[in-house]
């Protein structure tokens, strides 16, 4: 068994404060792996190491070492460029850019492509609008400013232009936090429709939909990763004690 | 009683907020009575294309032609010089510049608004119009290329302020949205921020603009003012604001010129007016 990303004694600390205590883990290929725990429990912190969007803040340091496809993407002479290519996010509050929907799309290849064919950007938008099954709602009002749209046609605009750049791993935090349960549902599908050709991890604090939508689940409290396993187990037979308090809802 | 101070004092208050509006409507009222004599004796489309402006003459020839087109060479000259440099620094200051940078460029930038307009103008007198005069091999040095640069320094603080408040309110999600898909930083602010702030920045240049057309004391002292049509941006020019301060002291009161100086008044108020509306237009649009 191949792990896609590899966690291994991975601390980081925003000045003073430990965030993420020695974490050891490994994410699959093509599964979906969740992680969740209360607020504060360093949980995006964990999922914003793997793009290093953490070196947007001042003041953190991180130590160990976070293997993707076998190499370190904390040493410093990653390019980021090509990490956040590789590595794709999608926020917890839907960010597509004030621009058109189609120049939402194909954003990612205006600034990473070189030689672009208007024919071939056409392509890439349809394909991509058509995998977060938005294409036949938006095909006609491609040049309408995505800032129009209901918030889940907004989320998975953003779905679709993380795709477009062609990414191995998905990174959504929280994704649906400001959804409705029908979008939330329809969002959670996708998910599982893209599993196939992406590593997907996704923080949420909603147990339900980790339980719904993941393969494997982490358990973080107080930046530790306190449980880490296929996700029937976690919910069913977890092995730690703060595990089962926290899903039978003593705390969090 | 209680109820007597409280109503004398909302009273207060609204006057005071009227008085604004008040003053306004009676400035502009008084603007037209005086300004719109000037028409029973040249047609307003003479006054506005004629290309002579001999007021003292006999008969006088008023046509302010040289006049519109003296401001706007000069307005032009500085929006050119004044708008990149002033945006591009806006996105220093908000993107780019070290917290310790920050504070000393943003208290630079308010020193500069804070100089009095006959002062810079007194500093370009001395320094840029020899400068202007020896570069370009001219007669003199009182261009409307001189005023350009100097109206420019007076519309940078106005454009620097605006625009990194505009760039400071896109949201940060934008941002890290274009960075996690791998922007760089300048693909960021070129793709992302300037567009999202483009509203604000646009008011940010009509308002930079708009204290630029209405600026009188330095332009007054570096253009030359030479009522003429320019030909280039390197000869002496005369702005509509200068014609008014310079010729305001000697005109004879209830003269054709007199009435003249108030239509110039008129065309400057419903020119800083557009502006202003234009830019309070695209600061609405931003929010």
């Amino acid at each position: 068994m191949s792990f896609k990303i590899i966690t291994k004694n991975l601390n980081l600390w925003y000045g003073g404060f430990h965030a993420l205590k020695n974490i050891n883990s490994g994410f699959e290929a093509n599964r979906i792996t969740a992680i969740i725990g209360p607020s504060g429990c360093g949980k995006s912190t964990m999922l914003r190491v793997f793009n290093r969007m953490n070196d947007l803040i001042d003041g953190v340091r991180t130590q160990g070492e976070v293997l993707i496809d076998r190499v370190n993407i904390l040493d410093s002479g990653v390019d980021l460029v090509a990490l956040r290519k590789k590595v794709g996010m999608v926020f917890q509050r839907p960010n597509p850019f004030p621009l058109s929907i189609y120049e939402n799309i194909i954003f990612g290849e205006k600034i990473h492509g070189e030689h672009i064919i208007r024919d071939k950007l056409d392509e890439i938008v349809e394909k991509s609008l058509k995998d977060v099954l938005l294409w036949d709602e938006l095909k006609d009002k491609l040049n309408e400013p995505a800032l129009r749209l209901s918030l889940e046609q907004k989320q998975r605009l953003c779905i679709a232009r993380l795709i477009a750049i062609r990414p191995d791993v998905l990174l959504m935090d929280e994704p649906c936090s400001t959804l409705d349960p029908q979008a939330t549902a329809r969002v959670e599908e996708l998910m599982r429709e893209l599993k196939n050709k992406y590593t997907i991890i996704i923080v949420t604090h909603n147990m339900q939909q980790a339980a719904r939508v993941s393969d494997d689940t982490g358990f973080m409290l107080l930046g530790e990763l306190v449980e880490f396993g296929r996700t029937d187990q976690v919910f069913k037979a977890p092995l730690d004690q703060r595990t089962e308090d926290y899903i039978t809802g003593r705390y969090g | 009683m209680r109820k007597l101070k409280e109503f004398i004092i909302e009273k207060l208050i609204l006057i005071c907020g009227l008085a604004s509006i008040f003053f306004v409507v009676l400035i502009f009222l008084f603007l037209l009575k005086e300004g719109l004599a000037v028409f029973k004796t040249v047609g307003p489309f003479k006054f506005l294309f004629g290309k002579s402006w001999y007021p003292i003459s006999e008969p006088a020839q008023l046509g302010i032609l040289p006049l519109i087109f003296g401001s706007l060479l000069v307005t032009l000259g500085a929006a050119i010089i004044s708008i990149p440099v002033g945006v591009g620094c806006a996105v220093y200051i908000a993107e780019i510049a070290p917290a310790k940078i920050k504070e000393i460029l943003k208290a630079g930038i308010e020193l500069l608004a804070a100089i009095p307009s006959v002062v810079l103008g007194f500093v370009g007198m001395i320094t840029l119009v020899p400068l202007v005069k020896s570069v370009f091999h001219l007669p003199t040095g009182l261009t409307a290329l001189s005023g350009s640069i100097m109206l420019a320094f007076m519309a940078m603080p106005t454009i620097v302020s605006v625009a990194e408040d505009a760039l400071y309110s896109v949201p940060k999600t934008y941002k890290e949205g274009a960075l996690a898909l791998g922007a760089t930083h300048w693909q960021t602010i070129w793709r992302v921020m300037l567009p999202a702030s483009s509203s604000g920045i646009l008011a940010a240049v009509m308002l930079g603009i708009g204290r630029v057309i209405g600026e009188t004391m330095a332009v007054m002292m570096i253009t030359g003012n030479a009522a003429v049509m320019p030909n280039s941006i390197l000869v002496p020019v005369r702005t509509l604001t200068a014609t008014i301060a310079a010729e305001m002291g000697e005109a004879v009161v209830g003269s054709e010129h007199y009435f003249a100086l108030f239509a110039i008044g008129i065309v400057l108020f419903i020119i800083s007016f557009a502006i202003n509306v234009t830019a309070d237009l695209f600061l609405h649009k931003r929010q």
